[in-house]
């Protein structure tokens, strides 16, 4: 009798375990992503095997001009919001695990070589703040002070770099600062005088170079992070707006430049061209004319092909450039204000958001054509999960 | 002499008046939602999509009594030499100009 009341609550408790795992299915998050949606303050997950939206979240203020990083076990998504917001999203329970407003006006943010530390790039007040990245308890704060009077400039181009480290520019100081954390607490390595009006960085794959790119002079700030003690050089002095400045309508971003074994493809500042440089030298070697102002210039994971997309008014296209003939190859016009676009991790489709057409297209990128399209409430940002384990994303 | 004066008042105030008409009548309801648009998204992406500043500086109502309407007109129309900020007179006409800088003078409504 008592065996048989035992095998019963046996059985029952084997159910209620069933119908747990019925409900909340164990699954990875290696195929996922978020979209920003800029007007609502909310994200979308989405799931790049499946091509569907999973969970609109909510609640995450002024996103227009949002990035995210994400937790190295791809769970947490950590989402940078314009007005000073970070809020680390949940991505497999689709909600938000914490929320903090950190500061008046931000740009973007980077996560530690060891994920445990995120840091934000602010406006206002002018500085990088460093949290826990479990807690989003603040660990320390860098304010950008320059100058004699105390002024605090606006921080940009902010990334992580082996080593425990971020690196980041100062737009109204132009100069670069190097936060090294590898004790605990940040050593900081000012380089002064790198050039006019850094206002966006990035890092080459390897974690080797930072390159600022300047808005108020030409030419390219670049340090070395294996020696950082020879300081910042300049590269591709022509390289910049020139000295008929053209007009810019959109900032171009620097986190897209596209490498691939021999080259880098560059975004023209003011110009519709991207730059063609040698890798090893620096030395342009071809100028492609393009539809417009390029924003971001983003290479396929295998660097066979590099997309482009447009600054306004020209910015319902979409370009595609053979790396072998460095010509265009396709032009595609996924709809109007084309803001972002984002290769799933091996490349064989990228998904293309175009704000006021409020969707997301998926391209097949060997046949160009589109399979399938997600509506969303004003999409820019697109970020999947493989970017947890990208240098300086 | 003081009717005289009043009549000028009433056709220098009506006159003011139409030209305002004119100019909000010269632009469709529909390209008034393209320019909120771009006032609220591409604006944006420099002034905040709540014009609270970002690169560029905020443009919120408060900040903007202290400052001269001619010179937010002629900074959209022309741009501002040094800094990012990119002439619009290329792109936007003189009334669809003036209609931003009337919105961003009321505040600009999400």
């Amino acid at each position: 009798m008592k065996t048989f009341k035992i095998s019963i609550l046996l059985t029952a408790l084997l159910f209620s375990g069933c119908a747990y795992f019925d409900t909340v299915s164990l699954r990875g998050t290696g195929d996922l992503g978020v979209v920003i949606e800029r007007a609502t303050g909310s994200v979308k997950i989405v799931d790049t095997t499946n091509l569907i939206s999973l969970k609109q979240v909510t609640g995450l203020g002024d996103l227009s001009h949002a990035s995210v990083v994400y937790s190295r076990d791809e769970r947490y998504a950590y989402v940078f919001g314009r007005d000073g917001g970070l809020t680390k999203v949940d991505i497999l329970k689709g909600e938000i695990n914490k929320r903090v407003i950190q500061a008046g006006n931000s740009i973007g943010g980077a996560i530690s070589q060891d994920g445990k530390l995120v840091a934000v790039s602010n406006y206002t007040p002018g500085g990088v703040k460093v949290f826990n990245a479990a807690t989003l308890e603040l660990v320390e704060e860098i304010p950008a002070i320059y100058g004699k009077d105390g002024e605090r400039s606006k921080t940009v181009g902010l990334v992580d770099a082996p080593g425990q480290r971020f690196v980041f520019s100062l737009y109204d100081a132009g100069e670069i600062w190097l936060a090294d954390f590898s004790s605990g607490k940040a050593k900081i390595t000012r380089f002064k005088n790198i050039g006019i009006q850094p206002y966006d960085g990035l890092i080459t794959p390897d974690g080797r170079y930072y390159i600022a790119g300047l808005f108020g002079e030409d030419g390219l700030a670049v340090l070395d992070l294996w020696h950082p003690e020879k300081g910042v050089k300049r590269i591709l002095n022509n390289y910049g707006r020139g000295t008929k400045k053209m007009p810019v309508y959109k900032m171009p971003h620097l986190e897209g430049w596209a490498m691939t074994d021999d080259y880098v493809f560059l975004p023209s500042v003011g110009r519709n061209n991207v730059l063609v440089v040698n890798r090893r030298n620096w030395k342009k070697i071809k100028t492609i004319a393009v539809h417009g102002q390029p924003v971001f210039v983003m290479a396929r994971p295998d660097g066979r092909q590099v997309w482009v997309n447009y600054a306004y008014p020209k910015n319902n296209t979409v370009q595609v450039i053979d790396t072998e003939k460095l010509k265009i190859v396709k032009t595609l016009k996924p709809g109007k204000a084309v803001l972002h676009m984002e290769f799933t991790p091996r490349g064989e489709h990228v998904w293309v958001s175009a704000r006021d057409a409020e969707k997301v297209t998926v391209y097949d990128t060997a046949t160009f054509n589109a399979i399938t399209t997600l509506p969303m409430a004003k999409p820019s940002g697109i970020f999947f999960t493989n970017r947890a384990h990208r240098i300086g994303l | 002499m003081a009717f005289n004066f009043k009549l000028i008042l009433f056709l220098l105030i009506s006159l003011f008046y139409n030209s305002v008409n004119a100019e909000d009548e010269s632009i469709s309801s529909m390209r008034k939602s393209e320019l909120h648009n771009l006032l609220l998204q591409d604006c944006g992406s420099c002034h905040g999509m709540t014009m609270k500043g970002g690169l560029g500086p905020a443009l919120t109502p408060d900040v903007l009594k202290s400052k001269s309407r001619e010179m937010i007109t002629r900074t959209i129309s022309n741009g501002r030499a040094g800094t990012p900020m990119p002439p619009w007179n290329t792109i936007l006409t003189k009334q669809e100009i003036n209609w931003i800088v009337n919105t961003l003078y009321k505040g600009i409504k999400l």
